[in-house]
């Protein structure tokens, strides 16, 4: 069998990985695999745990147990962000979170933050590296800007930009840091048709730059058709993995977003 | 020099050499202007207004640029007097010279700021303040109460007789006369304040405009995002810590070698509060609003305790209200006015200037 050889590698692999609040266990030993270049798609009702799951892989949450891999390295689920980010891995947030009161360019100035070096004798004496750096993070920001295709004048204040704008905005921060792993945590939320239809090709075109993408969506349609493979997450638990073909007719997954058949004794009873 | 003056005040390139000429001479003439105008006294105020500034500079950038409340701040200002105090006046019989001093006083004061900003790291908000608070008030309590068993800061009495500032043979506790003009002490250290201000203030625009500052300001608009977009908020936010502390300190020893005598009591939980209603009621995070709110906090309670007095005489005839209370009430009602109808500040950050600024500099580029 040949496949292509850039599906041969896995980017991410997630083992064991669980997280509990309290009484609560939001995730239970997930373990799944993304392979590089591919658009990798995570769906589940409400509190199934994909944002908690996100969280981990960011390092905004500590997992009590388990670890992954990303990139051939390995990772014990209780890293730093900053250092989780610095290995590839940038995320959009599901309510966005922008830096509401810096300009559309400043938001994405932050995003080179990771891969600039300049310190406070470089800002004090302005010399020439920073110059060149500083020179380069503007125009480096202006591209993607350019790139997730925001019209208006880079200047605007990030609060001030229209809803699919700020979306779009998270998005070409997120890419300012260089990532091999974007996650999208529902980047379709609260868009019309054509906003939709919009973003599917950016994600097209990012996933043909070589990045690879983790989604989370809550529209159904809109994952199935565009996700190369699809993770199920249901009350902590991963219900079903599998092309999008092979999710649709899930029995498992159709029972976790329509409920099961009712086959209670006193549900019976009711009905007779 | 010129660029920094384009960043301050919204004028085009031609008008920034004539500002800058016509602002040096008022810079350079003021003491003199003042004290023909209004006497010797009004020239100490004008040093304290620069003391202030740079104080109120220094918590701008813990406040206005990273978003980290400090209600403690006066205790690196307190750090930097005590450190030039005890180590320059016969307290502990040493008199190093102010070079050495100074820089190693703002240097305390910055390990102060690492010290009280390492616990802090994971407190936001009012539980922030909270702590800040305390430490401000450890440090002041410590300085009154260091004088037993071994007699360190000398208490509540405070530390007298220290030396003034010191150039060599040029000390400027005397009356100098230079290029045919008579420089009084407060003149001298006039300049030599304006000269660490104007450096402050350079600092702090750099530090603005660069990777560090936007990093701060990403910090202060949401840490979670400024996490996950890979900035490392615990070294960070002890930069703008250690930053706004070294400012303290440095205002600080200057604040000692002028004044010649500390004692805790200057260094209040009413002097943080000052220091920050210059940041807020300036307008936080920008610089020109930080400079406005200084000298509006320094002169104004002054000329209302000089003025009240005289402008009552003139409405009824008498005295009703005791000057020294009513400034304070007039104060008050002149901090709730500006809060209820500029909430964001007297000045505010100017996007428009920013975006003109760049703008500009894509265009050089």
């Amino acid at each position: 069998m040949k496949t292509p050889l850039k599906f041969d590698i896995n980017l991410l692999e997630l083992s064991g990985v669980a997280k509990r609040f309290g009484g609560l266990s939001a995730l239970s030993d997930i373990s799944l695999h993304i392979q590089r270049g591919e658009i990798y798609g995570l769906i589940g009702p409400n509190g199934a745990g994909k944002t908690t799951l996100f969280n981990i892989l960011t390092g905004l949450y500590q997992a009590d147990s388990g670890h992954f891999t990303f990139n051939n390295t390995e990772y014990n689920g209780r890293c730093q962000p900053h250092v989780l980010a610095q290995a590839g891995i940038a995320r959009t947030f599901q309510n966005i979170r922008l830096f509401a009161n810096m300009t559309a360019l400043e938001n994405v100035m932050v995003g080179r933050h990771l891969r600039t070096s300049s310190g406070i004798w470089g800002a004090l004496t302005r010399n020439a590296r920073t110059r060149i750096e500083e020179h380069e993070i503007v125009q480096h920001a202006r591209t993607l800007l350019n790139y997730v295709g925001i019209d208006r004048p880079h200047q605007t204040l990030a609060k001030n930009l229209s809803y699919g704008e700020q979306r779009r905005l998270e998005i070409a921060r997120a890419l300012a840091t260089d990532p091999k792993l974007l996650a999208l945590d529902e980047p379709a939320a609260g868009m019309n048709a054509t906003e939709t239809e919009n973003l599917k090709e950016l994600l097209l075109s990012i996933r043909a730059s070589g990045i690879t993408v983790l989604l989370i969506e809550h529209d159904v349609k809109f994952v199935l058709g565009l996700c190369d493979r699809v993770a199920v997450l249901d009350y902590g638990k991963k219900i079903a993995e599998d092309v999008p073909e092979k999710i649709r007719c899930n029995p498992a997954v159709i029972t976790a977003y329509l409920g099961a058949e009712p086959n209670i004794p006193a549900y019976a009873e009711i009905q007779s | 020099m010129r660029n920094v003056l384009k960043r301050l005040l919204p004028i085009n390139k031609h008008g920034a050499w004539l500002a800058f000429v016509v602002l040096t001479i008022v810079l350079l003439a003021l003491p003199f202007f003042t004290d023909e105008l209004f006497g010797r006294g009004w020239v100490r105020i004008l040093n304290f207004a620069l003391l202030y500034i740079m104080l109120a500079l220094g918590l701008n950038i813990v406040v206005g640029y990273a978003g980290l409340l400090d209600l403690g701040y006066i205790a690196f200002f307190a750090v930097g007097a005590y450190c030039y105090a005890l180590l320059s006046s016969p307290q502990l019989g040493l008199h190093l010279p102010f070079w050495i001093v100074l820089p190693l006083g703002a240097l305390l004061a910055c390990l102060f700021g690492v010290l009280l900003g390492a616990p802090t790291l994971r407190l936001r908000g009012d539980y922030l303040a909270i702590v800040t608070l305390g430490f401000g008030e450890i440090i002041r309590i410590f300085l009154n109460n260091l004088n037993a068993p071994i007699n360190i800061t000398n208490g509540p009495q405070g530390i007298s007789m220290i030396d003034p500032i010191r150039f060599g043979e040029f000390s400027l506790g005397n009356t100098h006369e230079l290029f045919g003009l008579i420089f009084p002490s407060v003149h001298l250290h006039y300049y030599l304040f304006l000269f660490f201000t104007l450096l402050v203030i350079f600092i702090s625009l750099r530090l603005e405009d660069s990777r560090i500052g936007r990093a701060w300001m990403a910090i202060r608009e949401d840490e979670v995002a400024a996490k996950a977009m890979g900035i490392n908020t615990r070294n960070i936010k002890l930069l703008a810590f250690a930053m706004g502390a070294t400012f303290g300190g440095l205002a600080g020893g200057l604040f000692a070698g002028f004044q010649g005598f500390v004692s805790p009591e200057s260094f209040g939980l009413t002097e943080s509060i000052t220091v920050l209603c210059m940041v807020v009621l300036g307008g936080m995070g920008n610089i020109n609003g930080v400079l406005l709110g200084g000298i509006l906090l320094v002169v104004l309670p002054e000329a209302l305790r000089h003025g009240s007095g005289p402008a009552q005489q003139l409405l009824f005839g008498k005295t009703l209200i005791d000057p020294e209370s009513l400034r304070m009430l007039l104060f008050g009602l002149a901090l709730i006015t500006v809060m209820l109808w500029r909430p964001a500040g007297l000045w505010p950050s100017n996007q428009r200037r920013r975006e003109l600024v760049t703008e500009n500099d894509a265009a050089q580029r």
